[in-house]
């Protein structure tokens, strides 16, 4: 491997957050910074649902970056999260997605540690029959894997490895926190599950999260079938760090709409034979029909009217990535709201009708700027800002994106 | 009834319906199936802790027409084409003349520039039962996909 194409420490970055090189996306020294900076770094990072470990000794694995971390619920009742890596040889600690005991055992050595991950006991420890075992000094406290700070906020688990990781509430800002609670705000309900790898760059995904100006370029599903456009009310909200953002369409408003004259999206008359899946009720007691919510880095929470779900970003390497798909509803969902729900469904995930390009475009991108090392992106829709906006015929969410980015990479 | 036949009648609808898939006639995939159905894409661990959610659901043909209509006019994907390998049904006999069917498939996918993946194996778990005119049709098709992953994404269906 030759050397890297720049030295970070002193790399160049365009003035303002309106350009983006393409470097960011295909070097391998900036994707072990992001590791340290930012993953172990302090930001605050989904790990999973708050129902996932209901009860004392219930476990799930998952990972923050690149690190695998497994959450578990300790015997006092909270919820503890550490690195999946056994202090002894580094192998993984827990080998299963999820599961329930009274402890961890290391299969490699049988080092034990308990929901919490304290190393409790190391196999052979004072020998065999006199012989061998671990020198006098040893201390099983001075071992053990990393041990993450962790919130519970409306029933997901943040973990963060830093303590200079602000309180949640203040990371993610009162308005979006405002915007989490209004769709979490009852016991949640797994109804499915999926990963979705994508072939590109973690940032290109979340980037797309954050574009409030392809949604309804891209994905021609609503403006086709004539179920929504972009003069549609609603807007974006940006944190003030960038951190966090949530993007809003409210209910379909009346009269003609030509915003879309002349434009591949901009075609007419087909109609859906079966609309009853495109039925919708205003569960939140609001107009808000679509919301779209992120925190940095790699959280995404959905509403596309029914349809519910979180989405978790993994990176796999600098061209590579794992969405994680959880689909939910509510414990006391009637049958009808949850019938609903189902068929909704169809909107988002792999095969969604206004997400399944989401899935293929980030690779676009990344085979796009192969030989693209001196090349930027152009992100100026909207000007040059990272805050609020009444439209979403902006990037201003994309840019805060990139100021959350640089602020955690000192760039 | 002879149970050979009801046999190399399944396995036939089997490969007319995958054949009409891999050869691009998409149009002819929602007639395999009554007009009142369930269609549902899920994977072997959502179906085993009894997840209802698939990443494609429709419990009417008419959904199905509709997915088929968004794939031509609305959804933008990179050219591809599947390959289904069907194994042989296994078949029970259920009450009013409905059959149980498990078939075992898997699909290779061709991107546009010729790289071929496994995209999915898995097991169709059908129902069928036979229509006005005597032609056995899907009642309902739960594509379970032994895998939890998938590549990219799903536009053409299983």
């Amino acid at each position: 491997m030759d050397q890297s194409v720049r030295d970070l420490s002193t790399g160049v970055w365009p003035a303002g957050l309106t350009r983006v090189p393409y470097w960011v996306y295909r070097d391998p020294e900036v994707a072990r910074d992001e590791q340290a900076r930012v993953f172990e770094g302090p930001a605050w990072h989904y790990l999973c649902l708050e129902i996932d470990v209901p009860d004392i000794g219930d476990y799930r694995a998952t990972t923050m970056g690149t690190m695998p971390v497994v959450v578990s619920r300790a015997e006092d009742g909270e919820i503890a999260a550490f690195e999946n890596r056994c202090a002894h040889r580094g192998a993984l600690i827990c080998l299963d997605d999820a599961g329930k005991g009274k402890d961890f055992h290391c299969v490699y050595h049988a080092w034990r540690y308990d929901l919490r991950g304290n190393l409790k006991s190391v196999a052979f420890r004072h020998g065999v029959n006199g012989k061998g075992g671990m020198p006098d000094d040893f201390k099983m406290e001075a071992h053990g894997p990393r041990k993450l700070r962790v919130t519970v906020e409306s029933g997901l688990v943040f973990g963060t490895l830093s303590d200079d990781a602000p309180a949640f509430e203040d990371y993610v800002g009162p308005e979006i926190m405002t915007r989490l609670r209004r769709v979490l705000h009852k016991k949640l309900e797994v109804i499915g599950r999926f990963t979705q790898p994508l072939p590109c760059n973690w940032k290109l995904y979340m980037e797309n999260v954050r574009d409030t100006y392809h949604a309804s370029l891209l994905h021609m599903f609503f403006t086709t079938f004539r179920i929504t456009r972009l003069s549609q009310g609603g807007g974006v909200m940006v944190s003030e760090n960038g951190i966090a953002h949530a993007s809003t369409t409210l209910a379909a408003a009346k009269g003609p709409d030509d915003s879309y004259a002349g434009m591949r999206a901009d075609n007419q008359g087909f109609q859906l034979t079966d609309p009853s899946f495109m039925t919708s009720v205003a569960e939140f007691n609001d107009d808000i029909q679509l919301q779209i919510l992120s925190i940095f880095p790699g959280f995404v929470l959905q509403q596309i009217h029914n349809a519910l779900a979180v989405r978790q970003i993994v990176p796999r390497g600098v061209d590579k990535m794992d969405l994680n798909w959880t689909y939910f509803g509510f414990a006391d969902d009637t049958p009808e709201l949850r019938a609903m729900r189902l068929k909704q469904c169809n909107l988002a995930g792999p095969a969604g009708f206004v997400s399944m390009e989401d899935g293929a475009v980030g690779g676009f991108v990344q085979r796009g700027i192969a030989a693209a090392e001196q090349e930027n992106s152009v992100i100026e829709m909207g000007g040059a800002g990272s805050g609020t906006s009444e439209t979403r015929a902006t990037e201003a969410s994309v840019r805060a994106f990139w100021k959350a980015w640089r602020a955690h990479m000192g760039l | 009834m002879n149970g050979a036949n009801v046999l190399f009648e399944i396995a036939a609808m089997n490969a007319a319906c995958a054949a009409a898939i891999d050869a691009d006639r998409l149009e002819a995939w929602p007639g395999f199936f009554h007009e009142a159905c369930l269609y549902k894409i899920t994977t072997a661990d959502n179906f085993a802790k009894g997840y209802q959610a698939g990443i494609i659901y429709a419990d009417t043909r008419a959904m199905l027409d509709d997915r088929v209509a968004a794939l031509r006019q609305a959804n933008i994907y990179e050219r591809q084409r599947y390959r289904h390998i069907l194994g042989m049904p296994l078949i029970t006999a259920g009450p009013d003349g409905a059959m149980s069917v498990e078939t075992s498939f898997l699909v290779i996918r061709t991107m546009r520039e010729g790289q071929m993946d496994v995209f999915v194996a898995g097991v169709y778990l059908d129902k069928v039962r036979r229509d006005a005119a005597g032609a056995w049709r899907y009642a309902e098709r739960i594509v379970v996909c032994d895998s939890q992953r998938f590549d990219t994404l799903l536009a053409i269906p299983l």
